[in-house]
């Protein structure tokens, strides 16, 4: 299993335990996680599962494709170093775990 | 908003809108009771991926788990009766309830339908054979999931988005996939000339076969009940394992129909989402609404339409938004295989087209012009330009076609001057 951490913008977090090959957006939706709507079902076509991925993960993830990188120019708040698609990262080999920030919307 | 002990919102449908609608309500800060009623057995999931990424896993005969629209732990934080496997069989208007399937009987202060539409089946000899299917629901999928590892020869009904992205997952699969096209050209209701031939081309390149301006006049059986071949409206004859028909759905409005309520391609509700009945609601894919970008009726069938509604009549239902008419900019997307298309608002017959960026690289945009002001930009592979689009058309604003077409314009840059956020 491997172990993801979603930090809320209020200061909520949540803790999943999810299969190996999930995506941070499968898992959020899937297991009631606000804060990641996830409106194109994970085509990189949206930009409604935006996350921040915290400084000392940003290395294990794969690198960002250009869709990703063009839809990450249009999130609803703001794009910084560590903004990625949710749908677009998996856990499970070589991310074991990962710990993200929630923008304040996606919407 | 003002809501009692007894304010109960019924949704009648479950699906990308009636779940939507629950959540908006619910975030509005709406604390009545909210019961939705859905009549597939499945819990709420999302359908886009049903003819994509679902088609594409392979493990053996599993059936593949659904997306969900939320997790089962959202519905019950949110308070939210969410029933599956039950229909909303009849409403009594004047008594404020609504009868299910199970023989329960619900009191209502606002009924919203978000019944969605079925698929149209078609209607021609042999058309009752099995191995012939529709993709509409997690129950079809499993259907199509479950003989895609045995088909040989797929044959699709219908050249649109459903039908086309079936064709590009059977071919990443090595199935031989044949599309019969009635029309002469691909997504014919929906894309401009230039991109929907661009798409003839490319999924000509993956291996299909697309038949243009051939119908299906019949099916014949393998003489156990299967069907063995399609017959084409030009007499010609495909081997067939497994037949897809994507020629469209109809909206689902028996329940309006039979409630009195006024019906015109779709439940007709008015720019708020009411319909005839001032306690009943209707949005999504079942409702036909004044469209303001088209000027005229429409029923339009995608998630951003579904959800954009749903969130309007959340903020009306409230009170928390300034009543107003729904008038948010119709967005879409599908993807074929590699091939990923995003519209933006709504092209028509005898728009002038105007090309950004080269076909040929498989990474372009047509800017379509109506009455001299850009009205929609269709983007393939360009997911800044279709962002950029959004963020105009959404503003009202256009630009010159001389400007659409000079690859030295910077598009994103002029559309990020717009002072709007995107999507809402
Ligand atoms: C295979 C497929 C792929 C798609 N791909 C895309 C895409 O890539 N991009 C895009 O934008 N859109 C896509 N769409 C369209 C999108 O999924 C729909 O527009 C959207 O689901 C409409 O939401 P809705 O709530 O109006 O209807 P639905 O999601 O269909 O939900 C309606 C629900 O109500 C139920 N219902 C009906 N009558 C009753 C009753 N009397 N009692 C109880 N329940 C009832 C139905 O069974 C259904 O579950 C796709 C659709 C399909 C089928
Ligand atoms: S789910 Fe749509 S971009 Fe990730």
């Amino acid at each position: 299993m491997a172990k993801i951490t979603f930090n809320h913008a209020g200061g909520d977090v949540d803790v999943l335990e999810v299969e190996p090959g999930t995506s941070l957006m499968r898992a959020a939706v899937t297991n009631g996680v606000a804060g990641i709507v996830g409106e194109c079902g994970g085509q990189a076509m949206c930009a409604t599962c935006h996350v921040y991925v915290r400084e000392e993960y940003l290395d294990a993830l794969p690198e960002i494709s250009d869709d990703e990188d063009e839809m990450l120019d249009c999130t609803v708040e703001e794009r910084t170093d560590r903004s990625r698609l949710g749908c677009q990262v998996t856990v499970g080999e070589g991310l074991d775990a990962v710990e993200v920030d929630l923008p304040e919307s996606q919407v | 908003m003002d809501t009692t002990a007894r304010d109960r919102i019924v949704i009648t449908g479950n699906g990308q809108a009636g779940v939507q609608l629950a959540d908006s309500l619910r975030a509005a800060g709406f604390t009545g009771d909210i019961t939705l009623v859905g009549d597939e057995a499945a819990f709420p999931y999302q359908r886009p991926p049903l003819s994509k990424d679902y088609l594409a896993v392979r493990d053996g005969g599993a059936a593949p788990a659904p997306l969900p629209l939320r997790g089962e732990k959202f519905f019950a934080d949110a308070r939210l009766d969410c029933r599956t496997g039950v229909a909303v069989t009849g409403i009594d208007r004047n008594g404020h309830t609504v009868n299910l399937s199970d023989g329960s009987v619900l009191a209502y202060t606002k009924l919203v339908l978000a019944t969605g539409a079925a698929n149209r089946e078609p209607a021609v000899p042999g058309a009752g054979l099995a191995g012939i299917h529709g993709l509409r629901t997690l129950a079809d999928a499993e259907a199509v999931h479950r003989r895609l590892d045995t088909v040989r020869n797929a044959v699709v009904i219908g050249a649109g988005f459903i039908g086309l992205e079936f064709a590009a997952a059977a071919r990443a699969r090595g199935i031989a996939v044949t599309v019969l096209e009635y029309a002469d050209r691909p997504m014919a209701r929906a894309l401009s000339r230039p991109t929907s031939e661009w798409f003839a081309a490319a999924h000509r390149q993956m291996g299909t076969a697309l038949r243009l301006g051939e119908g299906i006049a019949s099916f014949t059986g393998d003489g156990a009940g299967q069907v063995a071949a399609a017959v084409s409206t030009a007499g010609h004859t495909y081997p067939a394992d497994l037949v897809l028909a994507g020629i469209g759905v109809t909206p689902r409005t028996e329940l309006a129909e039979a409630a009195g309520l006024a019906v015109d391609n779709g439940i007709a509700v008015d720019a708020s989402l009411q319909t005839s009945d001032p306690d009943i609601y209707a949005l999504g894919d079942c409702a036909s609404y004044p469209q303001a970008h088209a000027g005229a009726r429409l029923r339009l069938e995608s998630v951003q339409n579904a959800t954009d509604q749903a969130r309007h009549l959340a903020g009306t239902l409230t009170g928390t938004v300034p009543a107003g008419p729904y008038a948010e900019l119709p967005w879409f997307w599908s993807t074929q295989g590699a091939l990923k298309l995003q519209i933006a608002g709504l092209s028509a017959p005898g728009d002038q087209t105007v090309l950004r960026g080269d076909p040929r690289t498989g990474r372009f945009s047509v800017f379509c012009y109506r009455d001299g002001a850009l009205a929609a930009v269709e983007s393939v592979n360009q997911p800044a330009d279709h962002m950029a689009a959004r963020r105009l058309l959404a503003a009202g604003r256009t630009l010159t076609p001389g400007q659409a077409a000079d690859p030295d314009f910077d598009l994103k840059a002029y559309a990020k001057r717009v002072p709007t956020s995107l999507g809402t």
